[in-house]
């Protein structure tokens, strides 16, 4: 019934908890591209693409009582954490094996800053255009980045590619 | 679409100012005028904005309503996304008049913003959320794909320079470089909002839903990549959040409109599945066919309108099918799902609703159906988290800028207590008409709190 619901809480769960809805949004978004079954429709804004359904659907959660949403205080911007309810728990117990884990590949996202995945995001968004473009394009991004980071990002992405090519989605 | 058929293409492009190189553009004898409900009148001057207006791309909006299935519920929302998009253009037009007054924008980004504007929505398909939902299409892939691709659309905008499509595309996909121009078209108050709400406000019939958009244009600044408000007009920014939430919770998320959306969507996937199985429908327009096998030609996906969707949900109540006939019977005569509010406590009964549903002999696949607020296309205003989407921001006198709710007290008791909403919808005359004898009616009604 709440199948969408089931994969962004079941995300959560692999991580334990992630810091920021800006990197959650990249995670799915990634995870999307690389063939994880999320439904969501994602277009770009300032800061890489991002899903208002995704965004909507995280609120959902949270009126559940599915996740447990928390202010980051060591974060001097606006920031928040969200991490997996007991109830929430028990939502996802009847979604069994919908988001399998793989590789650790869910992990290794979360494991990047928010930054470096809109980097990424943004590569992959804009990965129908020449490298020469969509570099343009990232540097009109809010967010300063390198050369060197771009460098990172697409040496980044070939890495996660590859590991998805292993995946099996039913 | 090889060859323009309408005759509209000029024979030459624009030509080039002698001493500054800027394009200019040709200028109709007279000024057109196009009258409006909601702008009164939409000007038009430029030969461009006439000739794409004209294109069989743009006049297939004039079949496509703005609001989907709102009809359904408030009867006066039959208006198209014809005259959404020339609002829209009206707006920017009107903006980029008061912005170069004030000498605060670049000339040479008014025709790409304007072609931008009018058509930022061309690639919309029928019943776009349902198609998009069922077909996985992408109407801003479409829109897209319109601009650059072999259409007169195309061939109009490439008149003016080789890669003027693409600028008027990347403004329309939020890429383009001068960030100013995208904020303008799309941002969290932009001439694609200010106009559908004034517009859905006045052709559904209701009260709220109106603010002082005027008084917003005086009041808004560019400021570096961005469009930001002065304080001194923060009420007239209140207005417009408040239309924007009670638009959301009294049309956008109206529970009889998405009852008839849920139950397209389901005519839409009993179609798809009948299709795929191999049924033979008595009758389906080619068009339609090329949609059901997964791949729809650009020339193709042009030729659907909401006539093609409602003659298909017209003859196939005649369908050999129980389940499409009776899902486009209800759609055709209004018979909609009724539904119940959706606790977390009876969403643990919904494979128990399920289990019930299938052995009453009423499908669940496509008679029990859970809706959310994510699944609505619109949404009302939330700041969000730092870096998250871009806010409203509004410029204090001291030239500082604040996020909006941070500064209102009225936006801040509206975005502050978040509020989402889940209906289950179910078809309540199939519940009351299985026999009072079988078990599972007395379980199922239970459950949906259904009396009698």
């Amino acid at each position: 019934m709440l199948e969408d619901h089931a994969k962004i809480a079941a995300i959560i769960k692999q991580v334990g908890v992630v810091a920021g809805r800006k990197k959650l949004q990249k995670m799915v978004y990634i995870l999307q591209r690389m063939g994880f079954p999320f439904r969501e429709m994602f277009h770009f804004n300032f800061y890489g693409p991002y899903s208002d359904e995704l965004s909507l659907q995280l609120e959902e959660l949270c009126n559940f009582g599915f996740l447990i949403e928390s202010r980051d205080e060591r974060s001097t911007e606006r920031c928040y954490r969200y991490r997996l309810s007991e109830a929430g728990e028990s939502f996802i117990s009847h979604y069994s094996g919908i988001i399998p884990e793989k590789d650790g590949l869910v992990d290794a996202l979360s494991r990047e800053t928010a930054s470096f995945l809109e980097l990424v995001s943004t590569l992959l968004y804009f990965d129908q255009i020449p490298a020469s473009t969509s570099d343009d394009k990232v540097r009109a991004l809010d967010t300063p980045y390198s050369q060197q980071d771009i460098s990172r990002a697409r040496h980044y992405i070939t890495v996660l590619e590859r590991q998805a090519q292993t995946l099996q989605f039913s | 679409m090889s060859q323009d058929r309408s005759g509209l293409l000029p024979s030459s492009g624009p030509e080039r100012c002698g001493c500054c190189g800027m394009v200019q553009f040709e200028q109709l004898n007279e000024e057109k005028v196009f009258k409006d409900p909601v702008h009164r009148y939409i000007h038009v001057r430029d030969r461009l904005i006439w000739d794409l207006i004209g294109t069989p791309e743009f006049q297939r909006l004039r079949r496509i309503r703005q609001l989907g299935t709102t009809y359904l519920t408030f009867h006066g929302a039959e208006h198209s996304r014809f005259g959404h998009s020339l609002g829209v253009y009206e707006i920017a037009r009107r903006v980029i008049g008061i912005f170069r007054n004030r000498g605060d924008w670049d000339d040479s980004e008014t025709m790409p913003a304007l072609c931008a504007a009018l058509l930022h929505d061309v690639g919309h398909g029928p019943f776009s959320h349902s198609f998009e939902k069922v077909f996985g299409t992408n109407h801003e892939q479409f829109t897209q794909e319109i601009i650059l691709g072999d259409t007169e659309i195309h061939r109009l905008l490439s008149r003016v320079s080789a890669d003027f499509p693409k600028k008027v595309a990347d403004i329309i996909g939020k890429t383009y470089e001068n960030r100013l121009v995208v904020s303008l078209i799309s941002s969290q108050i932009d001439a694609d909002r200010m106009d559908y709400l004034l517009r859905d406000a006045y052709f559904t019939g209701v009260s709220y839903g109106h603010f002082d958009m005027e008084r917003i244009w005086r009041v808004m600044r560019p400021h570096g990549d961005q469009i930001v408000f002065k304080f001194s007009g923060m009420h007239a920014v209140e207005d417009y959040i408040m239309s924007r939430y009670q638009m959301y919770w009294q049309v956008y998320f109206h529970p009889v409109t998405r009852s008839a959306e849920v139950i397209l969507t389901q005519i839409l996937h009993r179609a798809s599945r009948l299709y795929r199985s191999g049924f033979r429908f008595k009758q389906m327009p080619d068009v339609l066919i090329r949609l059901l096998e997964g791949e729809i030609p650009l020339a193709d996906y042009l030729r659907l309108d909401e006539s093609v969707f409602m003659y298909c949900f017209q003859v196939w109540q005649d369908e050999d099918d129980a389940i499409l006939r009776d899902l486009c019977c209800r759609f055709i005569n209004r018979r909609l799902f009724k539904y119940v509010q959706l606790s977390r406590d009876q969403l643990n009964a919904d494979a128990e609703l399920t289990e019930l549903f299938r052995s009453a002999g009423i499908d669940p696949d496509y008679y029990l159906e859970v809706d959310s607020s994510s699944d609505c296309p619109y949404d009302f205003y939330r700041p969000g988290e730092e870096e998250e989407r871009l806010p409203i921001q509004l410029q204090m006198p001291d030239g500082s800028l604040h996020e909006l709710s941070r500064e209102s007290d009225v936006v801040r008791a509206i975005t502050g207590k978040r509020r989402t909403d889940h209906k289950l919808y179910y078809p309540k005359d199939r519940v009351l008409n299985l026999s009072d004898s079988l078990p599972e009616k007395k379980k199922i009604c239970a459950l949906l709190h259904i009396n009698g």
